[in-house]
């Protein structure tokens, strides 16, 4: 019994880690130097969980297969190792609270958006994302860099004004409004997310950064993708029956090729 | 002092009941209330179950018709394939009817109810009408939910944690009765819950036998203590949420609608709420509730490893400590839920450090649980199987809290099924693993059977393989950013490329066959409870605690009118000098040899 428990625990154990250790399903592609830094600092949450995870199921195992009733001797009445106990606290403490702080730049890079020594670049590709019930609506400002301002009632998706950009407005005339996202490669890009319903979320698995877009609240997200390529862009906030298929595209293409998509996209808007 | 518990004794010594109706319905003894609880979630727990294999089965034939379910839900499956709203619908109140139902009713108002006044020498808790008080009003809780699936619109999709504006709002959803009706119940069941707690520690406080300091209590009771303490803090912030939300809905009022909303194409007529607001209220309850979940079964665990290992407790002071220290941090990180929100990314770093010193009391606990282990002589028992399986099942769901807990990874894996696979290893299965630990520990308390060893330890197991063969893969789906609550992978290109329906379809067989297995634990105790080997002692564990000497089951006022005096420490096994391995808490003060004080 206890060599049964002990090895099923064993087994559990290394079964679970194996696929981590040799990759057997490798995270997503990376396009961003933040996203190689998330992985960076994943790779470390592995290694040192991984230690603990197997040290701990593997001592458990030891003691179940070891200390079964049938062995000689009676059971040690120990009560505690105080030197042991402050010896496994430390460790935890250092370990855990050290990894946070390693982390911690990753996560001011993606979320500290407004800090003073991060000042966003001046060259930088603007793009309103706002979500709906069960589609994105990505909006560009146009020529003038200007968004124009939006009214509910010029909310009409067949006249394809799904948010209601108020078009005889001087800096609303060429705003374009695209189901899927075009970004240049190697410039910073700034999203201004948000939501006409309900609350959504803005998921790149290749970008390692995702934020809910909350209706009321403009949240802003910035990246500078290196890759070229089309990446896909899930939903990842319950936000209804249709959740699962709330999905577009990131297309991370050469500025001329932007370029030119800019330009194709505002001869449509012309029409 | 020795009057004074006198006067306990009259004061909660209530005449023993004479029908049926005040003995096993309304019932104010706490044995009989505690088995309630346990029956209402083991009656909860099956229908989670199945409400999950309806999420499984969705999953992995999303447009095959199975003809049973369109005779049984012609609306939510027609013909026999289930609806995306069906499937939200099943998935949140699989959550709502686990999480409420199940991991908060059993472990603290079933063991901690029945066994708590025992173990600290009480006749029963300090308010035994408010504790019946609190039962039924947990049970109109439990039909109120049960009620949802049966009106007009159904069961609510807006997940348990039920953000708004998605569940404030019907003109986002099929709308009906059922959101309602969802937040009627968790207002019913706060309230439940709020009387519970209040009893729980007055009765820790106050009804301690003669000799019982803080420091001797069992460790079950030090946790069922501190729950009670998180409970009594967080359910009412739940309940005032609850209520503001249930205001929007049908009052008009906008606590957490915005304005300016258009919901498809209707202009929404609210204005000035905050839907950030909900989340900070729901999970400044909701993070404690992890906590409220998963204690008790610590306790169960800590205290039956220390039992069958025949030594006392590994470090019982940083035990203690380490339980008040991860009830006290629990209330100060329920920001972690809320990094990716868009809440302000300085308090995300915040609760980032606190989320991670939650690590420190939790290695505590495992390690002093391998401690206590350590050069015992382990008996395998089935009690002592689910509670070793406990240990190493809290070892996995917690590791990967260390990942979550770090909001620059978070915000990858943050809704994706490592999350899943998270919280369903520490606070479903390890808490389910402590009740299990339970009902086979102090079923012959109860009943004055033994439970069959066999059919226990076929279902432990099964039970831990299969759990492991769910929710393991689970983190693999996280790993290739499987986001949570999708209905299908049909719509997202990289899922399926990457392998998920294959990973799906593995633990929807392995979610088949481990429910299936689970009702050979109810055959266990049906069968134990007619069939079992009938104790021959009232101490059939060689135990050391209160609840050993009395009677099996225990009579109405548990200690028969002789309230024990306490002398030694709950654990203490294998004494050396001692004539047996274990010397029980009310033995002579000389039934140990004396210790160095402190200690």
């Amino acid at each position: 019994m206890a060599l049964l428990l002990a090895v099923l625990i064993w087994i559990v154990a290394v079964g679970l880690a194996y696929p981590f250790i040799v990759d057997t399903w490798p995270l997503p592609d990376t396009i961003t130097e933040h996203a190689r830094q998330v992985d960076a600092q994943y790779r470390l949450t592995l290694w040192v969980t991984g230690i603990i995870f197997l040290l701990a199921q593997l001592a458990l195992g030891y003691a179940v297969f070891k200390f079964g009733r049938n062995r000689p001797g009676a059971a040690a009445h120990v009560r505690g190792n105080e030197r042991w106990e402050i010896l496994w606290t430390t460790a935890a403490t250092v370990l855990f609270v050290g990894l946070t702080f390693m982390g911690y730049t990753v996560w001011a890079e993606a979320r500290f958006t407004e800090s003073a020594n991060r000042a966003p670049d001046e060259d930088r590709t603007i793009v309103e994302v706002v979500g709906q019930q069960f589609v994105w609506n990505m909006r560009y400002p146009g020529a003038d860099g200007k968004f124009g301002p939006t009214k509910i009632e010029l909310v009409d998706d067949a006249l394809g004004n799904p948010l209601g950009v108020d078009r005889d407005h001087p800096d609303g005339k060429d705003d374009i409004v695209v189901p899927r996202m075009a970004v240049p490669v190697n410039r910073q890009v700034e999203l201004q997310l948000k939501s006409k319903d309900v609350l959504h979320n803005y998921f790149v698995p290749e970008l390692r950064i995702k934020l809910d877009t909350v209706p009321g609240i403009t949240g802003t997200l910035r990246f500078t993708p290196d890759k070229i390529g089309t990446y896909e862009i899930v939903c990842s906030e319950l936000c209804g029956l249709g959740h699962y298929k709330m999905r577009s595209f990131l297309e991370v293409k050469t500025q001329e090729d932007y370029d030119q998509w800019l330009v194709a996209q505002a001869e449509f808007l012309e029409q | 002092m020795a009057t004074e518990v006198a006067e306990h004794l009259e004061v909660h010594r209530h005449p023993e009941p004479t029908n049926f109706w005040t003995k096993y319905i309304f019932s104010i003894d706490h044995k009989v209330i505690g088995i309630q609880y346990i029956i209402l979630a083991i009656v909860a727990v099956f229908v989670g179950m199945a409400l999950s294999l309806l999420v499984r089965l969705r999953l992995v034939w999303p447009d095959k018709p199975i003809e049973i379910l369109g005779t049984l839900f012609p609306v939510g499956a027609p013909e026999g394939v289930m609806t995306p709203e069906f499937y939200l619908a099943m998935l949140t109140m699989h959550g709502t009817m686990m999480v409420f139902m199940v991991l908060t009713t059993a472990p603290q108002g079933g063991f901690g109810n029945y066994i708590l006044p025992i173990q600290i020498g009480a006749a029963d808790m300090a308010f035994p009408t408010l504790n019946m008080l609190s039962f039924w009003t947990t049970f109109v809780s439990f039909v109120t939910l049960c009620a949802a699936f049966f009106v007009q619109g159904g069961a609510p999709i807006a997940g348990w944690t039920a953000y708004p504006p998605l569940s404030a709002l019907d003109e986002a959803t099929i709308g009906g009765y059922g959101q309602d009706l969802w937040l009627l119940s968790i207002a019913f069941f706060c309230i439940g819950s709020l009387l519970g707690a209040l009893n729980f520690i007055v009765t820790t406080l106050q009804l301690r036998a003669k000799g019982l300091t803080m420091m001797r209590l069992p460790l079950t009771v030090w946790t069922w203590f501190v729950t009670a303490i998180l409970g009594l803090l967080a359910f009412g912030v739940l309940l005032s949420a609850g209520v503001l939300l249930l205001m929007d809905r049908l009052g008009g009022t906008s606590f957490f609608i915005p304005g300016g909303l258009l919901v498809n194409d209707i202009p929404i007529d609210h204005t000035g709420g905050s839907p950030i607001l909900w989340q900070h209220l729901f999970w400044f309850f909701g993070h404690p509730e992890v906590y409220i979940a998963i204690l008790p079964g610590m306790g169960v665990t800590s205290h039956i490893l220390a039992t069958f290992a025949r030594k006392p407790v590994f470090g019982y002071k940083a035990m203690v400590y380490a339980v008040v220290a991860i009830g006290a941090l629990g209330f100060v990180v329920w920001g972690h839920h809320m990094f990716v929100s868009g809440m302000s990314p300085y308090s995300g770093f915040v609760f980032s450090v606190l989320t991670m010193c939650i690590g420190v009391p939790s290695a505590i606990k495992t390690f002093n649980w391998i401690g206590t282990l350590w050069g015992g002589k382990i008996r395998f028992t089935t009690p002592m199987l689910y509670s070793i399986g406990f240990v190493s099942l809290f070892v996995t769901g917690g590791i990967s809290g260390i990942f979550l807990g770090q909001p620059s990874v978070d915000l990858f894996f943050h809704d994706t099924y490592f999350v899943v696979a998270h919280f369903h290893l520490i606070m479903g299965v390890a808490a389910i693993f402590g009740m299990f630990a339970g009902v086979a520990f102090w079923f012959p308390k109860f009943f004055g059977r033994m439970m069959s060893e066999g059919m226990g330890k076929v279902h432990f197991w099964l039970t831990f393989l299969g759990v492991y063969a769910i929710f393991g893969p689970m983190h693999y789906l996280g790993v290739i950013a499987h986001p949570r609550r999708y209905a299908e992978t049909t719509s997202v290109d990289y899922l399926g490329a990457a392998g998920a329906n294959e990973i799906h379809y593995f633990v929807t067989m392995a979610a088949m066959i481990t429910v299936t297995v689970q009702c050979l634990f109810l055959i266990n105790v049906v069968w134990s409870l007619f069939k079992g080997k009938r104790v021959t002692s009232d101490n059939p564990w060689e135990a050391t605690t209160l609840e050993w000497v009395t009677a099996t089951p225990p009579a109405h006022d548990n200690f028969e009118g002789r309230i024990p005096t306490v002398n030694h420490g709950p654990y203490e096994f294998s004494v050396p000098g001692a004539p047996r391995d274990y010397v029980m808490q009310c033995n002579a003060p000389d039934a140990a040899p004396a210790r160095k004080s402190g200690e």
